[in-house]
């Protein structure tokens, strides 16, 4: 059941001029909470921006009742939100999302981020870890100087790829690829995803082809976040021309099955 | 002190409503607040047949406001009936169906079912900006207004209550259209028609390329047309368009909306409407204002 909160602000962290980390105290909020989750965030006491910001959860400390997200300072609306200081109350909404990346029985996970979509990906690595699951997990980063929180990744995961495009740090190339040179001599039991479109396309293709499992995070723009104004739609898989059908990230995610939404 | 209405044959206990397509089917924001502490809820619209929406994007963020292109998607009028109004039905508020259709017969039909269910009145939609057929295109003239306003009345024995789109040169005109062809009440105003472009793809943000705006940004253009209907029809007006406070209701009745509705409010405070019934509590005191009916259309022009 999401809430409504005045959550107080106890750690803001640079991770890059532009990226920034929050932890803010939300007790309940945090008892509800699963990985895959998101919060909406009422940067402005006014009118301007008029909409929430959706971010997602990045780690749960269930036992001090704290959540943290990180975002990337893009528009007006995160820019005043990387204005908020300490000792500050933020308005949210959450935990939200009816989608969550579930753990199940799987033994053996991979994990495939890219960019800024790898921060809801740590509390499912961390979890999983928790649960003594395998852990294997493949960041993607466009170059040296945007790769983020690879220590706290190395501390949930049996295995831990960094790729860049570039190459400047870690291996070259898509780390969707590192994973499936893995596939080639490793069973893994399901594959969870979050990032830039194309890398969910291609790990959609890969996890068809191979018959595995694979949760996938999606993005959209959102009006309501609650489920009510229908804007975050996404087509369903099974969707035709004729027939069109939507779901909605908000609420039937953002975590989906990728071989039931056409991406 | 007072805050009971009788707005078209619609007993609320206050005058604040949530605005179609704002509030879904009430079963989201009931996580927050008590739903019967609201005048009254005016459902998503609802058709004959379900509807899937139009492509995504579908809304984007504008300067106080936001700009939507939903396409009515909804689960159809049966659906309605047999999953959400039984919900709806457990709390203590006016229930509006808003109607739309994309020609006159599913106007007609799905209005046909409504007269059959345990709901307070109608609300139809003569105004949605984001679909093809229908809608906007009959609420964009008198004689549109009036036929479908009229041949929906011989079906509907409920309260009728017209939504209005804000996108013709004479609002005033349109209304009467809604007053001539038999309704109890105009709504007014749905969402004014605009567009967003990105600048580095050089392309509309919605799919549907152009969206309705809402929110603070149309308030100004509402509060006009609700005293330029007002002045128009002798018909109750429910006055919407950016309302996000008690302070913008009041002028929303002072303007001469005997109910207000507040609709992208939601979405920045789920509070925001009971926060309003609240905040216009307190400037009745204030003003010693026993009776809400008695400021409506109180506004002295200059």
């Amino acid at each position: 059941m999401p809430e409504v909160v005045k959550a107080k602000l106890v750690e803001k962290e640079y991770l890059k001029p532009d990226i920034v980390r929050f932890k803010v105290e939300a007790k309940e909020m945090v008892r509800n909470s699963k990985p895959g989750n998101f919060i909406e965030i009422r940067v402005s006491e006014t009118t301007v921006p008029f909409l929430r910001r959706p971010i997602s959860i990045y780690n749960l400390n269930k036992n001090e009742g704290t959540l943290e997200f990180i975002f990337q300072i893009k528009g007006e609306g995160t820019r005043l939100l990387s204005k908020k200081e300490e000792g500050d109350l933020i308005d949210i909404i959450g935990p939200l999302g009816m989608g969550t990346f579930k753990i199940n029985n799987y033994e053996k996970i991979a994990i495939v981020g890219g960019g800024i979509g790898v921060f809801p990906l740590y509390e499912l690595a961390k979890e999983a870890k928790e649960a003594e699951r395998k852990v294997n997990i493949y960041l993607g980063f466009r170059s040296k100087d945007f790769v983020v929180l690879e220590n706290k990744f190395k501390e949930v995961s049996d295995k831990l790829v960094i790729t860049t495009d570039d190459g400047s740090y870690g291996k070259k190339g898509f780390a969707i690829n590192k994973l499936e040179e893995d596939l080639e001599n490793n069973k893994i039991d399901c594959i969870y995803a979050c990032g830039p479109l194309p890398m969910l396309r291609a790990v959609k293709k890969l996890t068809i082809e191979k018959n595995i499992p694979c949760q996938i995070s999606l993005e959209e723009r959102m009006g309501c976040g609650i489920g009510v104004c229908l804007g975050c739609a996404v087509k369903t898989a099974r969707s035709t021309n004729e027939n069109p059908e939507y779901w909605h990230v908000c609420k039937g995610g953002p975590v989906f099955q990728a071989k039931d939404v056409d991406i | 002190m007072d805050t009971r209405i009788n707005f078209a044959g619609i007993k609320m206990k206050n005058p604040v409503t949530v605005a179609s397509g704002t509030f879904g089917y009430g079963r989201e924001y009931s996580n927050f607040f008590d739903l019967s502490k609201l005048g009254g809820i005016i459902t998503k619209g609802t058709s004959i047949k379900p509807k899937s929406g139009n492509k995504p994007p579908r809304v984007c963020e504008t300067p106080s406001g936001m700009l939507n292109s939903i396409g009515l998607q909804n689960p159809g009028v049966e659906y309605f009936a047999e999953n959400d109004l039984p919900f709806l039905r457990k709390f203590d508020t006016a229930i509006i169906v808003n109607a739309c259709g994309s020609t006159i017969e599913d106007y007609i039909e799905v209005c046909k079912i409504l007269d059959t269910l345990p709901i307070d009145g109608v609300e139809l939609n003569l105004s949605c900006p984001n679909v093809k057929a229908g809608c906007m295109a009959f609420g964009s003239s008198y004689e549109g207004v009036k036929e479908v306003t009229s041949k929906v009345r011989k079906v509907l024995n409920k309260p009728l209550i017209v939504k209005l789109t804000p996108n013709v040169s004479n609002i005033g005109e349109i209304a009467k259209g809604a007053e001539d062809g038999g309704a109890d009440g105009v709504s007014l105003i749905n969402t004014l028609l605009g567009m967003k472009i990105d600048i580095e793809k050089r392309r509309p943000v919605l799919a549907n390329n152009t969206g309705g705006l809402s929110g603070p940004a149309i308030r100004p253009v509402a509060v006009r047309m609700v005293y330029e209907v007002a002045q128009a029809v002798n018909i109750p007006i429910l006055g919407m368009g950016g309302i996000v406070n008690g302070e913008d209701a009041i002028e929303f009745l002072l303007a001469g909306a005997s109910a207000i509705s507040i609709g992208a409010g939601n979405f920045q405070d789920p509070y925001t409407s009971i926060n309003t019934i609240n905040e216009i509590e307190q400037y009745m005191k204030k003003h010693n204002i026993e009776n809400i009916n008695d400021i409506v259309g109180q506004v002295t022009m200059n």
